[in-house]
């Protein structure tokens, strides 16, 4: 177990960067290159100053439609993507890593606060969970894509809560977190995940052709 | 955990003669083949970005009037719509029944209005307009659309307008009504082909073929305004399209280009368009696009723009104003996509005395339900559009007026049908309906 680990935090750490940044890149990149091929009649209309202002409109809570339509989501999806950007770069376990892989010494969070927020991100991954198994207008359209990035995001989190209460094997816990956690890296470009390197781009789009062309909020 | 629980469109199927009839002649190796011609040939990025993307969050179904309606039925949100359709068209690579296309036809030509306010609910940016006009191209390469608005657009491509008006009758109606106007405003004249002219005035087909009393009413305010106007004689004077809903690009295409260039023919300065939404998406937003221009010709004006103008530089001067309370209805394709919400009030305002807001208003107003094609798929459909829009019954209820302004002609079929149905006790209005009726008229006779 414990060569697994030190496999796990070695060279399949930079196999993971690897396909993590290769594979985003080749996305972004092949997608690129499509949307010039095959989309020139809405890539021709980006605009970065009306992109800005919806993707600003859109990072900020309440302040669209949407999100006022839907508060309980609001809540749960900034906490969750916020705690999560935290803990994937300033847990302290990682602090180690980011020093160990690369030699730099990154900031990390206070050991009370990574911990709270790990449970945070448990408890709103349960709370998507819900959504997916109770509500008819998520659960009718819920596929087994979106139960697989659930248990991408959640399955690290839980490794790493345990590991780090010690409840069971601590060996095993963090050798699986690691793995994981891997696992999340690696399938970010090709699962549903992506909405990281792509909605910024969809998002872009729509401001463009509201602000541009139609003149109206898309907010 | 699956669909399996809401049958959807299944158990909701309405018998058209064309669905029927193209579903017949469909195999799955044509259904196959069509799909990958269209999501790989016709498509590419945005659409595979958008299917990777959308979140299945379900936050748009709040936004549906049709699922509002429903109580909240997932299979009428925006991503069940996608869902049982285009996403499941990608997932299976076309891989599926005739049946199922015609459950797919059936949603996308009259289960959703392409009125985009899932915009405002989608922080991803999905645009479920364009993936379910994707589904209705699709079904167009296939043969399979509803009978009514496939008879709308063969007029289209038999008559270059869509009621099947003959040139002469077209050339009959305004000079009928040019007739008719002369009895009020003696020395008025609709000008035909008059080159140079400021502005083009362009109507869609259904203004000359049964609410010709429009084209009288505009004749009135442009010749009492003092403008510089004309009309075409020719092909190129109907500025409607359903070819563009059904999904028949490569018409619609014939029919922007002959718009525009009857424009540039008579060498006028813009276009005016009466009011109507989906013409306006046509010319404005979609047909120039397929044409690839990124921008127009010939630039592009509607009457809620154009009637502004005239009020604002006093070239209209009001006699009166409207003083029964009326509310404004928001055409998705002018608000959503041009944003005259602004303008919109402003000029009713100008005319009405009491101005009530529904709620929600501007660009978050709901759809009439009528948009997008789906009243022009027929009678067989009617009761979709009825029982899928009680959410704007409540809300035009809601306002305790009994007059509605929209400026656009699907609403004003879409609202009165379900003003009716619903027995609201309202009617509505265009704005020239209450220009013409409010404005100075110096050359009465």
């Amino acid at each position: 177990m414990q060569q697994l680990y030190n496999f796990a935090v070695g060279p399949l750490t930079w196999v993971a960067w690897a396909v993590f940044l290769g594979g985003a890149a080749w996305r972004l990149g092949s997608m690129w290159a499509l949307a010039r091929k095959k989309d020139m009649n809405a890539v021709a209309y980006m605009d970065v100053r009306f992109a800005a202002r919806s993707m600003a409109r859109w990072a900020t809570p309440f302040a669209t439609l949407g999100w006022r339509a839907n508060p309980a989501v609001t809540v749960a999806t900034f906490a969750f993507h916020i705690s999560l950007g935290l803990l994937l770069l300033f847990a302290p376990g990682h602090a180690v890593l980011w020093d160990y892989a690369f030699g730099v010494n990154v900031w990390s969070l206070p050991e009370g606060v990574a911990d709270v927020l790990t449970v945070l991100v448990i408890l709103l991954c349960g709370f998507f969970a819900w959504r997916r198994l109770q509500l008819p207008t998520v659960r009718f359209v819920t596929r087994p894509m979106d139960w697989l990035v659930l248990a991408l995001v959640a399955v690290p989190c839980v490794t790493a809560f345990l590991a780090k209460q010690q409840i069971g094997d601590n060996l095993l816990l963090s050798t699986l977190h690691v793995l994981s956690g891997e696992a999340m890296l690696m399938a970010l470009p090709f699962t549903r995940l992506s909405h990281a390197i792509f909605s910024p781009f969809t998002r872009a789009y729509m401001g463009s052709e509201f602000g541009g062309v139609r003149h109206c909020p898309d907010w | 955990m699956s669909a399996t629980e809401f049958s959807g469109i299944a158990e909701r199927r309405i018998e058209d003669a064309n669905l029927v009839r193209g579903v017949s002649a469909l195999t799955r190796e044509r259904i196959e083949r069509v799909v990958k011609a269209v999501t790989k040939g016709e498509a590419g990025a945005r659409l595979a970005v958008y299917h990777e993307t959308c979140m299945r969050c379900g936050m748009c179904a709040d936004a549906c009037h049709y699922c509002i309606s429903h109580d909240g039925d997932p299979t009428y949100s925006p991503v069940g719509k996608m869902e049982q359709t285009m996403w499941k068209l990608l997932r299976t690579g076309g891989k599926v029944d005739p049946d199922d296309i015609y459950g797919m036809a059936q949603i996308a030509y009259t289960e959703c209005n392409l009125c985009r306010r899932c915009v405002h609910y989608c922080p991803v940016g999905i645009d479920t307009g364009y993936v379910m006009g994707l589904v209705r191209r699709i079904c167009h390469r296939l043969g399979v659309v509803p009978l009514y608005i496939q008879d709308t657009a063969h007029s289209h491509s038999g008559t270059m307008n869509q009621m099947w008006v003959k040139d002469d009758e077209w050339l009959d109606s305004l000079v009928w009504q040019e007739d008719e106007a002369r009895g009020e405003i003696p020395a008025l004249r609709i000008p035909f082909d008059k080159e140079g002219a400021d502005f083009l005035y362009s109507v869609i087909a259904p203004e000359p073929k049964f609410r010709t009393q429009l084209i009288y009413q505009a004749a009135v305010i442009f010749d009492q305004a003092g403008v510089d106007w004309t009309m075409p004689s020719a092909p190129g004077w109907d500025n409607s399209d359903m070819c563009m809903f059904t999904g028949d690009y490569e018409m619609m295409g014939r029919l922007k280009r002959c718009h525009f260039e009857m424009a540039q023919k008579l060498k006028v300065r813009r276009i005016v368009m009466g009011e109507c939404g989906h013409a306006f998406r046509s010319v404005y937003d979609v047909g120039n696009r397929w044409l690839g221009w990124k921008n127009h010709p010939v630039p592009i004006v509607h009457s809620v723009e154009f009637f502004w103008e005239l009020l604002t530089e006093g070239k209209i001067k009001l006699a009166k104003k409207f003083d029964e309370p009326v509310t404004i209805h928001d055409p998705c394709n002018i608000i959503r996509g041009r944003g005259l919400m602004d303008k919109l009030r402003e000029v009713t305002h100008a005319l009405c005395s009491n101005v009530v807001e529904m709620s929600p208003t501007r660009e978050h107003n709901l759809c009439c339900c009528a948009g997008g094609g789906v009243i022009n798929c027929g009678p067989p459909f009617k009761g979709v559009r009825l029982a899928g829009n009680k959410a704007k019954a409540d809300q035009l209820a809601a306002t305790g007026v009994h007059t509605v302004v929209a400026p656009c002609h699907n609403c004003h079929g879409g609202l009165e049908d379900i003003i009716h149905h619903y027995k609201l006790g309202m009617h509505t209005k265009f704005l020239g309906d209450l220009i013409y009726d409010c404005m100075e008229k110096p050359g009465a006779a």
